[in-house]
């Protein structure tokens, strides 16, 4: 009981064969798309990776990119064999090949798909990575004479002023760390000294955020300092306090920018995959017709091609019993009934052993 | 004695035509760059049109659009000429219109030199109209309230963000204008009314600057307040200071940015001459190829093309008697008209 079975005559066969070779060349320039949209999405993850925690994020991108680059060569092969298949002789050079192509194409395709899935279930990731990176950043933000921490300020700072963003999740995330660096705190100053020690960690801590923080939509020059005493201010009401630093976060503002990236390079992926599959179940179709043909022995005959040739269970049962098999012709020691002989005939047996273990 | 003469035969008269026929392409395609470039300097000063009091001068991108419309037109129909001199029967048809044709080219060809140099010049006025715009915007940066120049102060701030500049010429530009608006001073403190009583205008002026001077470079956080008192910070001498703030003035900054621009263009647009140049001397000979051709009748006989038809100082003198004679035929056409005049 075969799946999907269609006959085919001889011009569709070979009419078949023509359209699958013009699909399987926009299946390249496809997968030349596919390469640029992950080389794109690693540009651009690689842009801000310094205010993300792990680097664990990047293998989206690199599976797109071996996709691409895998979606290129497979449809260039598919392509000219495709060209080829229209005649039956000229199938007859490619018929060993033909199954291991379409089975490479099926995993090939999957991968595609699973590489679509990823791009919408990364969000998560992304904001716990996020979430850490940016903490760690705005920590080390007074580290500029650290080496391997001194541009750290300088990023988090274009960070904030490209993003229109403020801290972690608020601005007021920098009250609680020390973004001052000590070595330009006066320590002879009461006032400083009193500050350090008003708090457990003897970090000095202030009610103010960085000059980055500071919204260019502002009708007012930027408020910095005493950001939680208002009255300190003159004439510092409400819609003031509104419009004089970055209300978002870093964490949201960057999460919203990849997740749009994420979310239109998914549904291109996806597309894609769509058309793969067409390809694959194309091609599929014309291998099945044209060993048909050959089995029946008339190139000018009708004959059918399918999916799977039988249901979905006994397909299923049998490259099981495959896989088992497969397994089995290592354990020759195990079964009694084989004759093992002495070690002079040793090299000769497993040999043939295997031989018969795989016709079988 | 003609300059520069090239026999041609049949075949050589195809291949010149189709080689200046696929010149003249590419020549279109260089009318639209110089047109797109054109609109492209046009769009860039708009977009800055408020920092420069909007009185900036679009003579040079109108000059471009021009010329590039112009050069697609002219070369088109060059194109055409050529694609049709193949064919003695069409040719006859463009012949009489060739050389007026090609006199205006050469005169499209020296308004296209005109440009380029334009291109190099206009620098110094664009100079001239920041230096005022900028002034003007830094007076008008507090005014965030005045319908008209409300729209200011971020475009400043946006300005020195990207540009990465400070003030007019240097960052302390900011401390001789009021840029706190009055509508934040609150004038019953003592400090404030210190201030304003302290010069003769009335003005709060301090030694800050805008959060948008501030240079994220700098290892320690920004000093916008109190810049030149090294005792109000903690380890800081201004004069050594030199990550603190951007350094550089606006000026210099936009200037250098819209040189860049057009020195580019100038550069293009010289490029473009020359193809122009070179695509005026392909139809001049394949003009004078048809012309001269042995045996009228017969179009695979030889013929002779050239530059000019005598020397150079031949042809000059011959075109200054022209023009005298014009001159003179002008005079005598009066002198006619009064004789006439006085006998009746």
């Amino acid at each position: 009981m075969a799946v999907g079975k269609i006959t085919f005559t001889k011009t569709e066969r070979e009419k078949l064969a023509e359209v699958l070779w013009l699909l399987n060349w926009i299946s390249v320039v496809t997968g030349a798309i596919l390469f640029g949209l992950g080389l794109f999405l690693k540009i651009e993850i690689q842009k801000w990776q310094e205010v993300m925690s792990e680097q664990g994020i990047l293998y989206v991108p690199h599976m797109l990119i071996t996709t691409g680059l895998a979606a290129c060569g497979i449809n260039y092969l598919g392509s000219k064999i495709c060209l080829d298949c229209a005649d039956t002789n000229k199938f007859l050079r490619w018929k060993l090949v033909m199954m291991p192509y379409i089975v490479c194409t099926f995993f090939f395709t999957a991968c595609v798909l699973v590489g679509a899935l990823m791009c919408y279930s990364i969000r998560s990731q992304l904001e716990e990575a996020l979430y850490l990176g940016l903490r760690n950043t705005m920590r080390f933000y007074k580290d500029t004479d650290t080496p391997g921490r001194c541009y750290l300020k300088k990023t988090l700072d274009l960070l904030q002023i490209q993003f229109q963003c403020c801290g972690n999740t608020d601005y007021r995330d920098w009250f609680q760390i020390q973004w001052i660096s000590s070595r330009y705190l006066d320590m002879t100053n009461s006032a400083v000294v009193d500050r350090v020690r008003s708090n457990v960690e003897g970090k000095y801590l202030m009610d103010s955020v960085p000059f980055s923080c500071c919204s260019t939509l502002s009708s007012r020059p930027c408020i910095q300092h005493n950001l939680s005493n208002p009255g300190a201010h003159a004439h510092y009401d409400e819609r003031s306090q509104q419009l004089n630093l970055w209300r978002r976060g870093c964490q949201q503002a960057l999460l919203d920018h990849y997740t749009g990236i994420m979310q239109s390079i998914g549904l291109t992926v996806l597309l894609i995959w769509l058309f793969e599959l067409l390809v694959l179940t194309g091609v599929r179709y014309l291998q099945t017709a044209m060993e048909n043909v050959i089995r029946l022995g008339d190139p000018e005959s009708e004959s059918e091609g399918w999916i799977l040739e039988n249901s979905l269970a006994e397909t299923a049962c049998y490259n099981f019993s495959i896989i088992k098999s497969l397994g089995k012709c290592y354990q020759v020691d195990d079964d009694p009934n084989i004759n093992v002989p002495t070690a002079a005939a040793n090299q000769e047996v497993p040999s043939a052993q295997v031989q018969v273990n795989v016709t079988s | 004695m003609a300059l520069l003469v090239v026999k041609f035969d049949l075949k050589k008269r195809v291949k010149l035509a189709q080689t200046v026929w696929f010149m003249y392409w590419f020549a279109v395609l260089a009318g639209i760059l110089v047109l797109s470039l054109g609109l492209f300097f046009k769009i860039e000063l708009r977009k800055r049109s408020e920092l420069m009091d909007n009185n900036e001068s679009h003579f040079l991108p109108n000059v471009l659009i021009t010329m590039g419309l112009l050069a697609c037109g002219i070369n088109a129909f060059g194109g055409k000429v050529c694609y049709d001199s193949l064919d003695p029967t069409k040719f006859a048809k463009w012949k009489p219109v060739l050389k007026t044709f090609l006199v205006f080219c050469m005169v499209f060809n020296a308004l296209l030199i005109l440009t380029a140099l334009l291109c190099f010049i206009m620098r110094i006025p664009l100079q001239f109209t920041l230096a005022e715009g900028l002034k003007n915007g830094m007076k008008y940066y507090k005014d965030t309230d005045t319908p008209g120049r409300c729209y200011m102060k971020r475009t400043l701030d946006l300005m020195q963000m990207e540009f990465r500049c400070c003030g007019n010429d240097n960052y302390r530009d900011w401390f001789e204008i009021q840029w706190v608006s009055n509508r934040y001073l609150d004038f019953s403190a003592k400090e404030v009314k210190d201030r304003i009583g302290s010069n003769v205008d009335g003005q709060y002026l301090m030694d800050g600057v805008p959060f948008s001077c501030c240079n994220p470079s700098s290892p320690r956080p920004c000093i916008q307040y109190q810049m030149t008192n090294n005792t109000a910070h903690y380890s800081y001498d201004h004069y050594t200071e030199e990550l603190n703030v951007w350094r550089r003035g606006c000026r210099d900054a936009l200037l250098s940015y819209y040189g860049g621009i057009m020195n580019t263009i100038g550069a293009l647009v010289l490029l473009v001459t020359m193809l122009e140049v070179a695509v005026t001397i392909g139809l001049q000979y394949v003009d004078t190829s048809l012309s001269t051709l042995a045996n009228p009748e017969d179009i695979e006989s030889e013929s002779e093309g050239f530059l000019l038809e005598k020397t150079v100082k031949e042809t000059f003198t011959d075109i200054m008697a022209n023009m005298k004679a014009m001159g003179k035929g002008a005079k005598v056409e009066e002198g006619g008209e009064e004789g006439v005049a006085t006998v009746s």
